[in-house]
């Protein structure tokens, strides 16, 4: 990515350069679980936690509802998931051109005005996908129609957890970006705005996701695994 | 030559990867590899004639993504044609003087099945089925089915190539660095399922470099008795200057792979990043090998998605419990449809240590072969324990096995020609391991010794079939001694002399011995021990027995089966203590007692959630305490009127849950937590209700609800419906992604009053407007509601609902309104 980053910079890039995915693999110790953010996504608002340890700069420091009950049903949620889920990701990088009116062009069709936005100014652009993988299904089907509260939970952890990778790996491209002088735009999803989740099946080809992240979508677009997510992040030079 | 006959003395080296060197060639992201047989055929040719003057055997034809999901007929039979064509152009141009071969290539259709996608298993079959006779007639020497990440697939697409060619088939699967398919599969359960459909050759190919993949390939070999075989990449995936390169050369990959060729791996080549040179090295260093025999490892297994189970090292329990014999409220449960009661009494069950299911839905009033295939697939869906499908149908047999996910086991058979010419060419088709019983036409024999004559008999009939020794599991049959005090030493000398005569594996339903008798566990799980002891290999059991599983770990750390005794330690320390527990509410009968009663760390934090004024029961509902609130309710069913709890207890605890939601005191999981508490308590009022005559008393007005057609999220739904039912309403869930016209077909059977649909995609909405449209033609009484993260009022009213419910409160509140108007 960092050459990347550096040829983009220096205006050295090969335009005829053939798009490959990159794969990554996290791994789950990098990714601490935010358990504030797991119950905002099961519907219990932030107000209400309190935490545990002696503050954020604790090790030990976790958010944890005032419920006990609760508080010891997501223990034993995040204790389910351990060693259950992989974190993976594929990415690929490109110039960015535009058509006539403007548009950005990506190596598929979309006209939307949005993308078209959130891309002003960017002179090349990040292709992300991201799954956590088929175990976080396994484990709803486990438990969502005999234990719903631990399925919403579970659907709660899967959220964050996902969304956690995406954040983790777009801190690295941030940060990447910087180092060059570059800055990289907020990352913007299919079904943002006007740009439709009909674009999905491209970017997931682009990207290889199906052979590498076991990536597949149904008939209306959906990702299995259900945490999945893809994006798109601009680069302005 | 036959391959079948060229593989049994030598190796076969496979080809090596083709998609990077097309991509090489000029291959546009996103453009279909296989159109290129007939666009760019030179290419294609020159590519598959560098695989054959490497030492290639077996070349893959260019029919990787060739599926009817992906070209029309007659596309795909072109491609697929010209496919060939190609290959055997390759074949007669190349300078190599080695056997070849051209193998039809399939890979996955790229849907996931359901339940984890939206695709049926029967709809994948039709479509390898396609393709497979596309590549038959086009002159295919056998069938590579590869880089398949799911079992479920793999099974669909092995079971098309059986059911439409006798071409010998290879089976290849596509492992994570885990060592295990992206939807869970390892090895063992692999080999399991796809020897038991009689594969000729399996192993792995693509995802990982060969050094990466040593791990899985040992696996195999341990447990395979067919050839095994390997492809992988050319090591990991990196990026150089923005292209992909990858980070293992020909002299390292041949090296690994010539350890693998030592170790017994059989069949070998190259995926990604591979090219004839890499080929080109595997056979140089494999010249002066020579090929491990392939042997029969002798491996009782099972498997489910995930993971197999083996028999004949340590006693497997299988847990009787899914079954309706002497059960009222299973009973009950079965005639209504009742999923989730039957999952339940599964997924207890697995709790409690079983490692197989025993499933058996069989009630003269149910359309059993249907009944079976949905409690098979539903139970799969739920938990990775491999099932027993226990049946005495040969259709519901048939339905159940060719819907599993796996290799299952199959109960049963017996010595009756009849019965064994109905089930052994199931099992031969589908895999699986066989219970056989002891008896024949003459009945059940006195004598361990006939009961032997009679297990002979059946491993002779099996053999006819295919199906080996190994799996089969004689029951030697559990009678009771109250009515013959001799009939246990008769079964204990059975299984001695089956298991350690004949060598197989044997299992009993233990249970049967002490029917009739007092205190029937003692008896059993003494009986238990001891067929242990003459090598019992299974045993269909009750997990829920104490009893039982006392003498189950016992026995396990006395036969040095339990590695410093840790699983037994682990066991003992979850018993209950005997003493007597103090603090834990009793029967008040319906007393309002303080609240807080054995409730730990009240008063903690102002959650809402603690009320004063309420009864134990109560507070252990509102709590969300499941555990406590089932046990509360045993108590109070002692000396209180089923009917009274839920009125006096149940429903008030419901309400004041109820209007702390909807006061936002508590929040969506506690409202949930609690909601689960009561269901556990309703449980316990209806087993006791099951008991008399009458049921489970009245219900409200029926409620049908389901996930529309397209979406696979469910968990609102699943929120609302179990809110509904603990506020009485019958409700009848359809799933997820449920096509339109089921849901008016049942709300047409039912004359149901209410519907709630839900999605959470606004590109399902459109099939929740034609339900709703359906609906009003063929159902104008129902009154619709909607629901889902998408939906709003606006939206709502757009497509026509009655009513759009924020959340499962206010749908609640909706339908009592429904059934007030209606009882007017």
């Amino acid at each position: 990515m960092k050459e990347f980053l550096e040829n983009l910079k220096n205006k050295t890039l090969n335009p005829e350069a053939v798009i490959t995915p990159i794969h990554v693999e996290f791994d789950e110790e990098d990714i601490p679980v935010k358990r504030g953010e797991v119950l905002r996504y099961a519907g219990y608002p932030a107000a209400v936690l309190r935490t545990k340890g002696d503050g954020k700069n604790d090790e030990s420091y976790i958010e944890v509802p005032t419920d006990e009950e609760l508080a010891s049903r997501l223990e034993s949620v995040v204790g389910l998931c351990k060693g259950e889920l992989t974190y993976r990701i594929s990415y690929c990088f490109f110039q960015l051109n535009r058509d006539a009116d403007g548009f950005p062009i990506l190596p598929f069709e979309q006209h939307s005005k949005d993308l078209k936005k959130n891309l002003e100014n960017c002179s090349a652009v990040i292709i992300v996908a991201a799954t956590i993988g088929a175990g976080i299904d396994r484990l709803i089907r486990r438990y969502e129609r005999t234990q719903v509260a631990t399925g919403l939970l579970l659907q709660g952890i899967g959220a964050e957890r996902v969304e956690s990778l995406v954040d983790l790996f777009n801190d690295e491209v941030n940060s990447n970006a910087a180092e060059f002088g570059l800055k990289a735009h907020p990352r913007y999803s299919p079904g943002y705005g006007d740009l439709p989740i009909s674009v999905q099946p491209h970017l997931l080809k682009l990207l290889d996701a199906e052979k590498r992240l076991g990536i597949t979508l149904n008939a209306s677009y959906m990702m299995s695994p259900s945490k999945s997510v893809t994006a798109i992040i601009g680069i302005e030079a | 030559m036959n391959i079948r006959e060229y593989m049994k003395d030598n190796f076969i080296f496979l080809d090596g990867g083709m998609g990077t060197l097309l991509q090489e060639a000029g291959l546009k992201p996103g453009e279909l590899p296989e159109r290129w047989n007939v666009t760019h055929p030179e290419e294609i040719i020159r590519i598959q004639k560098g695989y054959y003057d490497a030492g290639t055997n077996v070349l893959l034809a260019n029919t990787f993504g060739a599926n009817c999901l992906k070209f029309d007929d007659e596309e795909l039979e072109q491609l697929i044609n010209a496919a060939f064509d190609n290959a055997r152009k390759a074949q007669r141009e190349s300078i190599g003087k080695q056997e070849k071969f051209i193998a039809l290539d399939i890979g996955s259709l790229g849907r996931l099945l359901k339940p984890y996608g939206d695709f049926e298993f029967e709809e994948a079959v039709a479509a390898y089925a396609k393709t497979v006779k596309y590549g038959v007639k086009a002159g295919a020497d056998l069938v590579f089915i590869e880089t398949m990440n799911d079992s479920y697939d793999t099974k669909a697409a092995l079971l098309a190539v059986k059911e439409n060619c006798d071409l010998p088939v290879f089976v290849s699967n596509a492992y994570g660095s885990d060592g295990k398919l992206m939807t869970g599969a390892n090895p063992a359960s692999m080999v399991a399922m796809l020897e038991g459909m009689h594969a000729d050759a399996i192993g792995a190919n693509c995802s990982l470099g060969p050094a990466q993949l040593i791990g899985v390939m040992e696996e195999y070999l341990e447990y395979a008795s067919i050839p095994v075989l390997i492809k992988p990449n050319a090591g990991l995936p990196r990026d150089e200057g923005g292209k992909t390169v990858f980070d293992v050369y020909p002299e390292e990959f041949s090296d690994v792979i010539k350890t693998l060729l030592e170790k017994g791996v059989r069949i070998v080549g190259g995926c990604c990043g591979t090219t004839p040179d890499y080929i080109k090295a595997v056979v140089e260093k494999a010249a002066g090998l020579k090929p491990v025999p392939v042997t029969d490892k002798n491996r009782s297994l099972i498997s489910s998605y995930t993971h197999a189970v083996e028999f004949g090292i340590s006693p497997i329990l299988i847990g009787e419990r899914i079954n309706p014999t002497g059960k009222k409220r299973f009973q009950q449960a079965l005639r209504e449809n009742d999923i989730d009661y039957i999952l339940n009494e599964g997924l207890k069950q697995a709790d409690a240590g079983v490692q197989v299911l025993d499933v058996n839905v069989g009630l003269p009033e149910i359309n059993e072969p249907e009944m079976l295939e949905t409690v098979a697939k539903e139970l799969q869906a739920v938990t990775d324990l491999p099932l027993q499908l226990d049946t005495s149908d040969p259709v519901a047999m048939e339905r159940g096995l060719r819907c599993y996910n796996g290799k299952a086991m199959v109960n049963s058979v017996n010595g009756k020609d009849e019965v064994m010419e109905a089930v052994f060419p199931l099992v031969a088709k589908y895999g699986g391991f066989v219970v056989a019983l002891t008896l024949d036409e003459g009945g059940i024999p006195e004598t361990a010794e006939a009961r032997v004559k009679i297990a002979e008999k059946i491993i002779k009939k099996a053999a006819e079939y295919g199906i080996a020794k190994k799996d089969l599991i004689f029951d030697p049959l559990a009678m009771t001694i109250s009515a013959d005090t001799t009939a246990a030493l008769a079964t204990i000398q059975a299984v001695h002399d089956i298991r350690h005569g004949l060598g197989v594996n044997t299992s009993l339903g233990v249970s049967n011995v002490s029917f009739g008798l007092p205190s029937r566990n003692i008896i059993t799980s003494t009986f238990f021990a001891l067929t242990m002891e003459e090598g019992l290999s299974a045993a269909i059991m009750n997990p829920y027995a104490m009893e039982m599983m006392n003498v189950y770990h016992a026995f396990k750390a006395l036969h040095n089966l339990d590695a410093n005794c840790t699983e037994y330690i682990t066991y003992a320390q979850s018993l209950p203590t005997l003493a007597p527990a103090t603090g834990t509410p009793t029967a008040g009968s319906g007393s309002a007692n303080t609240g807080g009663n054995g409730a730990q760390g009240s008063g903690t934090g102002s959650t809402g959630a603690g009320e004063t004024g309420v009864s134990p029961l109560q507070n252990a509902i509102i709590r969300g305490m499941k555990e406590q609130a089932g046990k509360i309710t045993r108590e109070l069913l002692k000396d209180t009127k089923p009917l009274d709890i839920v009125q006096q207890e149940v429903i008030p605890a419901l309400d004041i849950v109820g209007k702390n939601f909807e006061e936002k005191k508590v929040y969506l999981p506690q409202l949930l937590m609690a909601a689960e508490a009561s269901k556990e308590a309703f449980e316990e009022i209806k087993k006791e209700m099951a008991k008399s005559a009458d049921g489970a008393g009245p219900k409200r007005c029926s409620f049908v609800i389901a996930t529309v057609h397209g979406d696979i999220h469910d968990i609102g739904k699943n929120i609302v419906k179990l809110i509904l039912e603990n506020y009485g309403f019958d409700v009848h869930d359809l799933g997820k992604d449920v096509p339109e016209q089921v849901v008016v077909d049942k709300v047409v059977e039912l004359h149901a009053p209410l519907v709630g649909l839900s999605a959470l995609m606004t590109t399902t909405v459109p099939a929740m407007e034609e339900t709703i449209r359906l609906l009003r033609e063929q159902a104008p009484w129902a009154k619709v509601t909607v629901g889902g993260a998408v939906m709003t009022q606006e939206y709502s009213d757009r497509i026509g609902a009655d009513k759009y419910c924020r959340d499962a409160m206010e749908t609640v509140r909706y339908a009592e309104e429904v059934e007030k108007s209606l009882n007017k």
